[in-house]
């Protein structure tokens, strides 16, 4: 029993049949749009941000890539995207497309020389690699607006028939699917033997090589998805909101991001829907009034989070089910 | 050429200064981390400390210069303590994400509590009549401030060198940064020791962040957008050793201050690509050994 706890810990022994509350997420996504359709720009943004910090679990979660620096990518695909939709063409899917691509070479070149060190090298290298995007970002006005962004950035309809409205319907629905198949394709890959092979490179990279695994490529490979899965989070930002500016990069970010994924829980798909929902609404409500009482709170439960709860939300509402049905039997 | 050479003095002169104040700060966390292998992001929040408390010192309390920035550094190597204690001590042996996770906690924890106390603006504590003004050397004149700042540091740099060469406390740190294991085994208490290196590594980031108002301004983000630069400078220089961070230090300031002057429209791009560089080409750093 305990063996398998573990196993299912590690994330290789859940079965890869669809449960049926793994549709939550998106019955409440539908539900939002039909219930609340006040809430569809925060609702979209927080889709989008869902798909960031997934992309961040795979990495982080699934491959033990501890990384500071993966607001690079996120970053880069919002200005590909925007770049893309200024100079060359509208279409919303060919853009998102483009981002995709271009976060993901970036991962890979970035990927093959970083994902060669360890410990604070590795550490300190991403951190430098979103410092880089950021500078070039900053100082580079001619391409990226520098300090002002890329405004009214032209998005045409959606296949040529959905048009972006101003109440943000089209937004919030063309995110959804897209975070769906991305949700999808992320599902896949850790349930498949790549994803089990992923995992054994975190549990102990030495052991994986010794049984003739190529560890270095397995990590870069999930790496470069990470990557392009966090640029296309990036792209829909800016399509959805037709802005693109330098909030989108820096370390900040990526700390955040790191934040909402330990509070949803760590290595579990699902903790990247609930943290981004807990933290990105508890900050509507609170971060306006109170805006250094938030920040005091969200450091104060980091702190908490990693002394008391290494599972965040999830790990604790596992434990309460444990529980419920331990008393039950 | 005399406008060339001019700006070269310059350039030296207050990259000198500035790395200085890097070294002291970023000293402390080498050391912690060659001993405990520890991920202290939050190292930052101590320099910051330092130089809040000096000011609360100075401002509120009417203290003269000097004792305000001593005690403002022993006050914050003793709350250092208490963390130390508490917190820190829990997560030596948790992961890397865990130590990660938890400083970045700590990050937000003190900018919140930073906004709170002293608000957005930059501080920083009066100077005495003493360090205003400028000094004459060799036909040209600095600030003597940061003349003070670099002579300062050097003694300080004497100091921590016999400290560590020449002392007991020295020895067994040194024999602990190599070996832990085995320094336990001949009966040093590395948790004691542990405990009084991160004291005085939070004290001498005290020391430097209330010495560096002037360069790094105290505002309550100061450990974040800070924290790459110490980085840079331990992970450039290598663990566990005074002549790493040292290393480190000089090259970022007089590098940084070089690219402010010479190419301000790249910003700090070059230090990133010049840091990326090093560690792939030595991901221990330039002075530290290899794992």
């Amino acid at each position: 029993m305990i063996a398998k706890g573990a196993a299912a810990d590690i994330g290789y022994a859940s079965s890869a049949r669809l449960k049926p509350v793994e549709l939550l997420p998106w019955v409440v996504a539908l539900a939002v749009y039909f219930l609340a359709p006040t809430y569809l720009p925060l609702g979209a943004y927080i889709l989008i941000i869902c798909l960031f910090v997934l992309s961040l679990d795979l990495i982080l979660g699934y491959g033990g890539i501890v990384t500071l620096g993966h607001s690079a990518y996120f970053g880069f695909g919002a200005y590909v995207a925007g770049v893309f939709a200024m100079r060359v063409s509208g279409d919303p899917l060919i853009g998102l497309a483009v981002a995709a691509a271009g976060a993901g070479l970036l991962g890979l070149a970035t990927g093959a020389v970083i994902l060669r060190t360890h410990g604070l090298a590795l550490l300190m290298l991403t951190l430098a690699i979103t410092s880089i995007v950021l500078e070039v970002a900053n100082k580079w006005t001619s391409v990226t607006g520098g300090a002002d962004g890329l405004h009214s950035v032209p998005i045409e309809p959606v296949l040529g028939l959905f048009r972006f409205d101003m109440f943000g319907k089209t937004a919030f629905l063309y995110c959804l699917v897209v975070v769906i198949a991305c949700w999808w394709l992320v599902r896949t890959i850790v349930h498949s033997p790549f994803g089990v092979a992923l995992a054994g490179t975190r549990e102990n990279d030495v052991r994986m090589a010794a049984i003739g695994a190529p560890v270095y490529r397995r990590r870069l490979t999930a790496y470069t998805i990470s990557c392009a899965l966090a640029g296309v989070a990036g792209g829909l930002l800016t399509q959805t909101t037709q802005f693109v500016g330098l909030s989108v990069l820096g370390f900040e970010l990526s700390g955040e991001v790191m934040v909402m994924l330990v509070l949803g829980g760590v290595r579990r798909i699902y903790g990247a829907f609930v943290g981004p929902l807990v933290y990105i609404t508890a900050e509507d409500w609170l971060a306006k009034q109170f805006p250094e009482y938030w920040y005091l709170g969200i450091g104060l439960l980091l702190v908490v989070i990693v002394m008391f709860a290494r599972g965040g939300i999830l790990g604790i509402l596992d434990k309460l089910v444990a529980r419920v049905r331990g008393g039950r039997a | 050429m005399d406008a060339f050479f001019s700006s070269l003095v310059s350039i030296a002169f207050h990259g000198l200064a500035y790395g200085m104040i890097l070294y002291a700060i970023s000293v402390g966390l080498s050391i912690t981390m060659g001993l405990m292998g520890f991920v202290n992001l939050a190292h930052g929040v101590f320099a910051m400390a330092g130089g809040y408390v000096m000011y609360t010192l100075m401002g509120d309390l009417g203290m003269a210069w000097l004792p305000a920035l001593a005690l403002a550094c022993v006050a914050v190597a003793a709350g250092s303590i208490v963390l130390e204690r508490l917190l820190y001590s829990r997560l030596y042996t948790a992961g890397e994400l865990e130590q990660v996770l938890f400083t970045i906690g700590l990050i937000f924890v003190a900018v919140a509590v930073a906004r709170i106390f002293y608000g957005n603006n930059p501080l920083a504590a009066p100077l005495p009549d003493l360090l205003k003004g400028q000094t004459e050397l060799a036909g040209r004149s600095f600030p003597t401030y940061r003349v003070m700042v670099i002579l300062a540091s050097a003694a300080l740099i004497v100091v921590l060198w016999l400290g560590l060469e020449r002392t007991r406390w020295g020895a067994m740190v040194r024999a602990a940064v190599d070996n832990r294991a085995m320094a336990q085994s001949v009966g040093i208490d590395t948790g004691k020791l542990f405990t009084l290196t991160f004291a005085l590594g939070s004290g001498l980031a005290a020391l430097g962040g209330a010495l560096g108002a002037d360069l790094m301004a105290m505002t309550p983000t100061y450990p974040f957008e800070q924290l790459v630069y110490f980085l840079i400078v331990v992970s450039l220089g290598g663990l566990g050793t005074l002549r790493g961070p040292f290393l480190g230090a000089l090259l970022i300031g007089i590098g940084d201050t070089a690219c402010k002057y010479w190419v301000p429209e790249f910003g700090a791009f070059f230090i990133y690509a010049a840091t990326m560089l090093v560690l792939l080409w030595r991901p221990q750093g330039l002075l530290g050994r290899a794992a």
